[in-house]
């Protein structure tokens, strides 16, 4: 590791990641938000005793993360890994790759996430969730909102996308739950994610003989042009689920916690018609909890400043943008949850050129969950106390593992 | 108000569309930015500024 005469002694250097405060599971850690107010740089130190960079403020955190000389790449030196690097098994698809190759892959699957192509598959949504919800109405209560909800919507919603047909659906949804889990044993995830990539696999051979209007067959033409092979479509199409599928699911479930938590903004949300305020609810909830909460990760590819200090080529750097969407340079009473104000510059999906593929998606599929369930389930509430609810304190994505709720 | 887009910086995430869908719309094969207005008027600034700030990609320029 490169020594810095102006950084703090080893012995200071504070941990990372942090935890949260008992009682809080809406915050980012206290300790974490403290070093954000000491100051915009400080050390910390990782699992494997590396001490890479941590940077606290919002603005800082986007100027860096837009920073061509910043690498998303886990074998680049000084890259802060949050578990040990399995050879081989690491690139999992263009989100760890840097540009010109991340962007020649990232630009082969844009087209049906724009925005037109996404307002297009509302009604569908639409249909999806008013049908889980009319299932969760006719069965028992109380129910796990997030087995019953929060993971199948999106699940549902990338099988649409993909192109995957509805009777696979179910082999699709089991597979895709397994691997997120908390109970499945390694073993029982390995075989899970080897399903569906070997899924994913054939069914790219399908639409190469059959294409139809959805994204693997988009990818069909590309592997007939040469520019792209099978195997990497199929890894696309996982990527995709593996990106797409628990973030959602857990903006919804954990969105829906923190909206029974605060009634009032739950009674904004559920008694509007407005389809701005459920849109700036969407992105006032994505700001506030921030479910990507491990930081963003870098390495420094040539020497960069960062707030008047120099970062060394090697070094790296972790970028918390839990609390860049906390920081009161940008946000006005930011610990305060309020669905009026306008959080549109949030960095919830990052910030630079990896900034989320899905967003589109997600935002979408928000708006739909958001706007739908809290009015046709109007006493919809907790069935347990709020600490008896396990939270995902150790997921590489934050949530909660499950819901109960009645009504 | 002068708008001008970088297509080659752009990586397609739809931020400007949602913002100022009258000024910024997507090309179909492959979700890159168009630029639909370069002059756009004063009752989408606003708008047209939110656009530029979100952009990830810092691909949109404005001069007053
Ligand atoms: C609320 C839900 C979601 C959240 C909070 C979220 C968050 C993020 C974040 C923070 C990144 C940046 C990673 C980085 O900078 O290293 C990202 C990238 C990505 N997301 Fe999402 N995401 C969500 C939903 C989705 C959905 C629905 C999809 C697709 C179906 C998706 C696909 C992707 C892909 C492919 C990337 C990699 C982009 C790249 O490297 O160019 N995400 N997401
Ligand atoms: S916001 Fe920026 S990156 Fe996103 S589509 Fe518009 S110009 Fe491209």
């Amino acid at each position: 590791m490169t020594s810095t005469p102006t950084g703090p002694e080893p012995a200071e250097i504070p941990e990372y990641p942090m935890t949260r405060a008992a009682g809080c599971p809406f915050d980012p850690p206290p300790d974490l938000l403290a070093e954000q107010r000491k100051g915009p740089l400080t050390k910390v130190r990782l699992w494997d005793g590396s001490t890479p960079w941590l940077v606290t403020r919002y603005a800082d955190q986007r100027t860096v993360l837009a920073d061509r000389r910043v690498s998303s790449d886990v074998e680049r030196p000084g890259y802060p890994s949050p578990a040990p690097i399995q050879p081989g098994g690491s690139k999992i698809g263009f989100i760890l790759m840097d540009d010109p190759e991340h962007a020649r892959l990232r630009r082969m699957v844009t087209a049906p996430f724009a925005v037109k192509r996404i307002e297009a598959m509302r009604s569908a949504v639409q249909k999806i969730v008013d049908g889980l919800i009319d299932d969760m109405l006719a069965g028992p209560k109380p129910v796990d909102l997030v087995e019953s909800f929060a993971l199948p919507v999106p699940s549902l919603v990338i099988c649409d996308l993909l192109g995957v047909p509805y009777s696979d659906h179910d082999f699709f949804q089991d597979n895709s739950k397994t691997i997120i889990r908390r109970t499945a044993t390694p073993e029982q995830r390995m075989t899970a994610s080897k399903n569906l990539t070997g899924y994913l696999d054939r069914l790219v051979d399908e639409k190469l003989d059959r294409p139809a209007e959805d994204l693997l067959s988009g990818l069909t033409e590309r592997i007939k042009a040469g520019e792209l092979t099978r195997q990497d479509a199929a890894q696309m199409g996982v990527l995709l689920l593996i990106a797409g599928h628990e973030t959602t699911a857990n903006m919804i479930a954990l969105g829906t916690l923190a909206l029974l938590e605060h009634p009032d903004q739950l009674a904004l949300l559920r008694d509007t018609d407005d389809p701005k305020l459920v849109a700036s609810a969407v992105e006032e909830l994505l700001r506030y909890l921030h479910i990507t909460h491990n930081g963003r990760r870098r390495a420094v590819l040539e020497d960069i400043e960062v707030a008047g200090q120099t970062i060394r080529a090697g070094e790296g750097l972790i970028v918390p943008n839990d609390i860049g969407n906390r920081d009161p340079g940008a946000f006005e009473e930011p610990d305060q949850l309020d669905i009026r104000r306008d959080a549109r510059h949030h960095v919830a999906f990052g910030f630079g050129v990896h900034q989320c593929l899905g967003q589109t998606l997600a935002r979408m599929e928000l708006q739909v969950v958001y706007s739908t369930l809290y009015r046709r389930i109007p006493t919809l509430k907790r069935a347990t106390d709020l600490d008896q609810i396990p939270f995902k304190h150790d997921g590489s994505v934050y949530g909660v593992y499950e819901l109960p709720v009645t009504w | 108000m002068r708008v001008t887009i970088d297509q080659e910086k752009c990586v397609a995430s739809g931020q400007c569309v949602t913002s100022a869908a009258d000024v910024f719309d997507q090309r179909d094969e492959d979700g890159v930015v168009v630029l639909l207005n370069e002059h756009p008027p004063a009752e989408l600034a606003a708008d047209v500024r939110q656009a530029a700030v979100v952009c990830p990609a810092l691909a949109i320029q404005i001069e007053d």
